[in-house]
């Protein structure tokens, strides 16, 4: 055998390096890792520059107000336009104040209920935990806008030209405004679906406590509460800002609400602004609020990654299941439990009730027992009710549309549980590389984009033909490519840690076997991330379902599905065909979130990527 | 059959990290080569070299006459190419799969017919005692019997090379005698060359045919256990085999043939030594007598630790600290004065700056 001291020939070191260079190549791990990076370059980088692009070029829409504009030339207009003056003022400065109050309000809101039920359930003696535990999930499980809707049956007044709520029939007078719409009712009715997310993460926190460092405090001398605020407190600081930022964001992009219950009376947020914008066909100043939004959200996340980054370090969740202490109520306890349990009762049952109820009155503010009626259920064609539509369940409309509901979301959640596997085989096998960072990098970049400026953004992108790409949009495939998209940052996530479960040893024998890639991603990995595959998808499934700030933009007659149709009926004066809608949706969500409990390993908090 | 396995120049990087620096070693064919040494010192990594897991940036590895790897022509096989099988730390039992299911994945990717496959499941399982197996999944066997399992995994498809990284890492005490003498007869009667991680002096002592110091990624010393113990190529190997651990004391040459050691001068035989050096001497080989003896150095008993077939003894003199070890239950008691006497010939000198052995004359 020659020794290899002798230098090369410069052919022999090129041959070699091209060897090596092929072989890094061809590796698994890289050759997922550049489909992925294709893959979301497609459907999170282009678009994003397409966005930006498309605010600072001349727009069709500006030659009738710019004199001598040329399509396609840079121009500042846009931003000029959006952030001075009157119209800087209508268009975007008020709606973000209105937008950054709801988030504020609602996500602190969200907080004080999601943090107190979590260290109840967790950390107390109270009765009845099982119970709180179990009903504090439902909220999330239905439509953001549910209770928003349930909202307007209840405190309605004749300010949006319909009829009385409940309350004014009850009470006999009619609701001041304030209390029936705006910032009030939507800050409430956000907060309560959104405390979900407290709930979920602080409670895991709590949980992976180590109670002996609780008790060191104690054996220090401290006292319950100067635990609490100096001990405890801190160690759940990371899930408290890590639900902050996810509940801000979210509320930053919401919709449905603050449409159903800012709209009528003018209470415009980012959001609708956006819609609205894009409804008269000026694409570009709504893109000029998306970024707006987008640059909101990013300054959230950047500020929670600095007051975390360094102590991140305690903030795994190891699930070990240490014994706690539980703090001890005392006589109260069966009191607050009582509170507790009417409170969810308020915020499931009451809601539901209403909604149910409303769908049986024939004619909408008549609440009297004559008035009762199967009429929005199973009425016939051409009455004088509902435009002359068939009950929802005679309907084909809302057939063919809860289909669309249903495929989107086993699209949705079959491509997304998919991706989150070879996102998590990408990232977890490369870890320490730069190619693997970068993936991990790009797959975070949905999250910072609020649900209805990643809807503007597709459409910037999607409206016409790009290089081999027709224009999508209109297209179901539009729809389901926008949802696995912004699904990218929960399915990489758990992704990731269904793969740090499997050992890397477990994929490495198989190799020293001589299995193929192909054959060991059959027979290993994906026997070993089944489990988290299904409950991605299942998990996929019911988000998707319930989604509407996203697809709102993106819907078409064609390609409506029923989040969707509720808000149509709703604006179109149809509230009861709307909450039948909603009552549909919230059937076939339930009947997923079933499937799911039952599914060995499955959770929210799985799908949370917690 | 029996197949030989060359390393040359071996280099790996893991970042700015140098975790195998320029490694050449020869493992004759059928022999068990232990790489020895603490965490961190490369052993782990080099075996996975071998193995084709971790893609060196240096240096070319032979497996019999076949070029697994070799940087400067850009060479790498894929492991499942190098006919070799691997015992990992963990097992790395296939959780799905039951033990037949394990046993059989490598020889269906082979496409071996039914009954050979069979044949070998039965002969591998036989081989670890664990015939009737078969049909568990890993969970339901205790680490052990996992570990067995997982040496039966690898003996099923026969790999011309036996490779192991610390495998019985994960067993108690007991079982982990019992697995060595395992171990040792599985070799002995398999004959494949075996390369063997381990960071225990005592599992490399009893096993091997050759032991492979390392350290900080370079190899220290390459020999048989027997030069190994008693002829450690530099300090660093002295200090790390042996139980209890060699003494080692600063001294001087002072004239032929003796070593100032401060408190006392000790007779160290034929060498070429001058200056600076540290003596080593294993606990062993230090006589220990309660009454005077020519040629003996006082010294006070500091402790004593009897467990059982023999005891250890740290004796003080002044500054000076040495361990003795002692067959038997000790009748010393602690603060007694004892006696000890030094063979020159089992002494090891090192030279104080390089840390190398000074070759006695022989």
């Amino acid at each position: 055998m020659s020794t290899l001291t002798a230098p090369q020939p410069l052919s022999l070191r090129t041959l070699a390096s091209s060897r090596r260079f092929f072989r890094w190549l061809t590796s698994t791990r890289v050759v997922l890792s550049l489909i992925m990076l294709v893959l979301m370059f497609f459907m999170v980088v282009i678009p994003v520059y397409r966005m930006v692009a498309t605010t600072l070029t001349y727009q069709r829409h500006d030659l009738t107000q710019v004199p001598g504009a040329v399509i396609g030339e840079p121009t500042l207009y846009h931003y000029i336009r959006m952030l001075t003056g009157v119209l800087g003022k209508i268009y975007l400065y008020i709606p973000l104040q209105h937008s950054l109050t709801i988030a504020i309000g609602a996500t602190v809101l969200a907080l004080l209920i999601g943090g107190s039920l979590a260290w109840l359930v967790v950390r107390t003696d109270m009765p009845g935990r099982r119970l709180v535990n179990i009903l504090a999930v439902i909220p999330y499980i239905m439509p953001s806008w549910t209770l928003a809707q349930a909202w307007l049956v209840f405190f309605k007044n004749r300010l949006s030209g319909g009829s009385p709520g409940v309350f004014e029939y009850l009470v006999g007078q009619a609701p001041p405004d304030w209390l029936s719409y705006g910032p009030v009712p939507i800050i409430l009715c956000s907060a309560l679906h959104y405390y979900t997310f407290f709930f979920l993460f602080v409670s895991a926190a709590l949980l992976s406590i180590d109670s002996n460092l609780e008790e060191a405090g104690e054996l220090a001398g401290a006292s319950r509460q100067r635990i609490l605020r100096k001990i405890t407190f801190p160690l759940v600081l990371p899930a408290i800002l890590s639900g902050f930022i996810m509940t801000f964001s979210k509320v930053l992009g919401t919709f449905g609400g603050p449409n159903i219950l800012g709209t009528p009376v003018r209470y415009y947020v980012v959001a609708t602004m956006i819609r609205g914008s894009m409804g008269v066909g000026d694409k570009a100043d709504a893109l000029v609020l998306s970024v707006v939004l987008v640059v909101f959200s990013m300054a959230i996340v950047g500020l929670n990654q600095r007051l975390i980054g360094t102590r991140k370090s305690y903030e795994t969740i190891g699930g070990r299941g240490f014994v706690a202490q539980l703090s001890k109520l005392g006589k109260p306890k069966t009191l607050v439990m009582i509170g507790v349990i009417v409170f969810q009762i308020l915020v499931i049952v009451v809601p539901l009730g209403l909604l149910v109820y409303s769908t049986f009155m024939l004619r909408d503010g008549n609440y009297s027992l004559s008035n009762l009626s199967l009429q929005h259920w199973i009425g016939p064609r051409g009455t004088i009710y509902n435009n002359g539509e068939p009950g929802v369940l005679l309907n084909p409309k809302i057939y063919k549309t809860a289909w669309n509901s249903i495929r989107l979301s086993l699209w949705t959640g079959f491509f997304t549980a998919l991706l989150g596997i070879l996102l998590g085989y990408a990232i977890v096998k490369g870890r320490g590389t730069r190619l693997s960072k970068l993936v991990e990098q790009l797959a975070f970049i949905p999250y910072v984009i609020p649900g209805i400026a990643f809807g503007a953004v597709y459409i910037a992108m999607f409206s016409r033909k790009l290089g081999p790409m027709p224009a999508l949009y209109g297209t179901f495939a539009l729809l389901v490519i926008v949802s696995v998209a912004k699904h990218i940052p929960y399915s990489s996530r758990s992704g990731v840690s269904a793969m740090m479960q499997v050992g890397r040893e477990l994929e490495e024998a198989g190799q020293i076997a001589g299995a193929s890639t192909w054959r060991r991603f059959r027979r290993i990995i994906f026997p070993l991330t089944s489990g988290g595959f299904v409950a991605g998808f299942l998990l996929t499934f019911i988000t998707t379902m319930r989604e509407l700030s996203l697809i709102i933009l993106l819907v078409t007659p064609q390609t409506e599905v029923l989040a969707s149709q509720t808000m149509f009926y709703t604006e179109n004066g149809n509230g009861q065909m709307a909450n039948c809608v909603i009552l549909i949706l919230i059937a076939l969500v339930a009947v997923g979130y079933l499937i799911i409990s039952r599914f060995r390993g499955g959770s929210l908090k799985k799908g949370l990527g917690m | 059959m029996e197949t030989v396995i060359h390393i040359k120049n071996l280099t790996k990087h893991f970042g700015k990290v140098v975790a195998v620096n320029d490694v050449s070693l020869t493992i004759e064919p059928g022999s068990f080569l232990t790489l020895l040494g603490p965490s961190g010192c490369g052993k782990t990594t080099l075996l996975r070299c071998v193995a084709g897991l971790e893609d060196p940036d240096g240096g070319q590895i032979y497996i019999g006459d076949k070029l697994v790897f070799s940087y400067p022509q850009g060479i790498s096989l894929p492991p499942g190419q190098r006919n070799l099988g691997l015992v990992f730390q963990s097992y790395a039992l296939w959780p799905h799969m039951t033990v037949y299911k394990n046993m059989t994945f490598a020889l269906e990717v082979q496409k071996l017919p039914k009954d050979e496959m069979n044949k070998r499941v039965r002969e591998s399982l036989a081989e670890v005692q664990m015939e009737g197996y078969a049909d568990r999944y890993p969970r339901e066997m205790s680490g052990g019997q996992q570990q067995r399992i997982a040496l039966a995994r690898m003996l099923a498809y026969r790999p011309k090379v036996f490779l192991m990284d610390e495998p019985l890492s994960n067993l108690d005490a007991r079982l982990r005698m019992d697995m060595r003498a395992e171990l040792k007869r599985l070799h002995y009667v398999a004959k494949a060359t075996t390369i063997y991680v381990t960071h225990d002096q005592v599992e490399a002592l009893t096993m091997s045919s050759k032991i492979a110091v390392m350290k900080e990624g370079v190899l220290q010393q390459l020999d048989t256990p027997d030069v190994v113990y008693h002829y450690p190529a530099n300090l660093f190997v002295a200090d790390f085999i042996g139980n209890p651990k060699v003494n080692l004391l600063d001294g001087a040459v002072d004239g032929a043939g003796t070593v100032d050691l401060g408190e006392f001068r000790m007779a160290v035989d034929t060498r070429d030594a001058t200056g600076e050096v540290v003596v080593a001497v294993r606990p062993e080989d230090v006589t220990i007598s309660t009454k005077p003896v020519p040629g003996a150095v006082e010294f006070a008993a500091y402790s004593v630790l009897p467990s059982g077939a023999d005891s250890t003894i740290v004796a003080r003199v002044g500054e000076l600290e040495i361990t003795v070890k002692e067959q038997g239950i000790s009748k010393i008691n602690m603060d007694d004065r004892i006696w000890l006497t030094f063979n020159p010939q089992a002494l090891n000198l090192y030279d104080k700056k390089s840390g190398n052995l000074i070759i006695p004359k022989s």
